[in-house]
């Protein structure tokens, strides 16, 4: 089964309007000359899990997971990149969360090689995946207490 | 008297194998629970060569960012600058000359079989044949003379800036990347009578390690292991970029999904690679090697993504500009790393013999684990 961009569309728009509580999420198909990514939404933090879900049903690979630090906002992003093995499409799955509690759901569920990129960002962000088996530091040193890429982090 | 001391049957113990281990090239520990000689569980320690490039990327210009690139993969240079100097074009909207995509192609491909090179013998050296890793290091010196000639570099290239590159090919470069290919050729031949069809070699590959399309799939793994599991992912393919789509060529692809398969995917790819570079060579075009780009790079703000198809698979740049001349944040996505986190999974119930030979198949640079 290969997706398409339209069912991808779709499935996003049914997602968004089913959030709860409602939130404001965007969907939308763009230039990948431009931007090196086919499509591209924003979902509520507690609807990643749905998210990824609904890109392993039809397919998708897990590319990674990051975290962005927008401290002048006040926000933590967490990034999730997707591509698929046979369709040649690329997406990219954000959600936003407040930078004093940064928590949003595990993947790890879904795709278990989430695991380790989320390890990952929890080292050099801080931000915790709820139900991840061990958030242990998995790149910084063992008993590293600090998170590198956060803007406000001094050597 | 009792001969046999009691044993329980259920007792596991801990091995350790590595940070300094042959087998692991480079510092990888991995922390094996094992029942007798079979695999209980096989926990990969990582970070003993973590750098912390992405918080490099985010103090320093990308023009100055950009030889870090080259230090991920320190195999497959080419590729890694490729992906960075690509995300900054994309994001700058550069159009760049055809003679510098076309050069990139070349120097690309010719990296890649100089990677597959460093694996063919360092993982018949792990599988305990030592001879193949002289054959391979001799041919492989070849690619590193033509490319030190031109980039200045034998490893750690930084020969691709961002809209074109820091210096064109001359006629010496030409020839004798065409005299290579002629010179590879048999080579590929004997490489199949002397390795691939040895009997010890198949005794402890085929069947070996098996790994599915679909853990490849929940794992994010790529190149040649998802190519060695069925699956015809490649970005050169997938995500076309540079000349590529003008270039004739296949993607290798082997179903069995065993250490056999990434291995013959590996040694097929050699071939696909010279006639890449024999079709590159044909139609390079005359011309400039470098766009004009602006004295200061500054993305509008946004962000942009560039894959490639490096030696081990997707490689990915995400770079994120808040207008600035200085990155807001630069995302290395390694295959080296999705492709050894299967690693728990897959050796689960293996023999440690077993479990090496799968690592190797892997084909894991360290550094481009840990970043």
């Amino acid at each position: 089964m290969t997706p398409t961009l339209d069912q991808l569309q779709a499935a996003f728009g049914r997602l968004l309007s089913a959030a709860e509580p409602p939130a404001d999420g965007t969907a939308r198909v763009v230039d990948y000359t431009a931007k090196g990514y086919h499509f591209d939404a924003t979902v509520a933090p507690q609807q990643v899990v749905e998210a990824a879900r609904l890109l392993d049903q039809i397919g998708f690979a897990l590319d990674a997971i990051t975290g962005v630090d927008w401290i002048a906002q006040n926000e933590m992003e967490v990034v999730y990149d997707f591509f698929h093995p046979s369709a040649n499409l690329r997406v990219v799955v954000r959600t936003r969360i407040p930078r004093e509690k940064p928590e949003v759901p595990t993947i790890s569920e879904v795709f278990p090689g989430a695991n380790w990129h989320e390890r990952e960002t929890h080292d050099f962000f801080g931000i915790r995946f709820s139900g991840h088996p061990d958030l242990s530091p998995l790149l910084l040193p063992e008993d590293a207490d600090y998170h590198p890429l956060r803007k406000d982090f001094a050597a | 008297m009792e001969l046999l001391a009691e044993t329980n049957h259920n007792e596991t113990f801990v091995l350790n194998l590595g940070p300094q281990h042959p087998a692991t090239h480079g510092v990888l520990r991995i922390k094996l629970t094992m029942d007798g000689e079979y695999i209980t569980r096989a926990e990969p320690v990582c970070g003993y060569i973590h750098r912390m490039h992405e918080k490099m990327g985010e103090n320093r210009s990308y023009a100055k960012f950009l030889p870090n690139t080259g230090r991920i993969d320190y195999l497959s240079a080419m590729h890694y600058t490729h992906a960075f100097v690509g995300a900054v074009e994309r994001a700058m909207r550069i159009e760049m000359p055809r003679r510098a995509e076309f050069i990139r192609v070349i120097t690309s491909e010719l990296n890649r079989i100089s990677s597959h090179l460093v694996w063919l013998g360092a993982f018949l050296l792990d599988l305990g044949g030592f001879t193949p890793l002289l054959y391979a290091f001799d041919d492989r010196e070849k690619i590193l003379d033509l490319l030190e000639a031109i980039t200045g570099a034998r490893l750690t290239y930084c020969y691709y800036r961002i809209g074109g590159l820091c210096n064109d090919v001359d006629d010496a470069f030409i020839k004798g990347a065409r005299e290579f290919v002629a010179h590879m050729r048999p080579r590929l031949k004997m490489y199949r009578e002397l390795v691939t069809e040895n009997i010890i070699l198949r005794k402890r590959l085929v069947g070996i390690g098996p790994i599915s399309a679909e853990m490849c799939r929940k794992y994010g793994a790529t190149g040649p292991v998802i190519r060695g599991s069925g699956v015809a992912y490649d970005v050169r393919r997938a995500e076309p970029y540079s000349v590529y789509p003008e270039l004739d060529f296949e993607i290798p692809v082997f179903p069995e999904g065993d250490s056999m398969a990434r291995y013959l995917v590996r040694m097929e790819e050699l071939k696909q690679s010279l006639g890449i570079i024999e079709q590159a060579l044909d139609k390079l075009p005359d011309g400039p090697v470098m766009a004009q780009v602006p004295r200061v790079v500054k993305p509008p703000a946004g962000d942009y993504c560039y894959a490639v198809e490096a030696a081990r698979g997707r490689f990915m740049v995400r770079i994120v500009s808040d207008g600035g001349e200085i990155p807001y944040r630069v995302k290395l996505r390694s295959p080296s790393f999705s492709n050894l986190s299967l690693f728990e999974e897959a050796s689960r119930g293996m023999m440690l013999p077993d479990a090496l030979a799968l690592l190797g198949s892997l084909d894991l640079v360290i550094p481009d684990i840990d970043r």
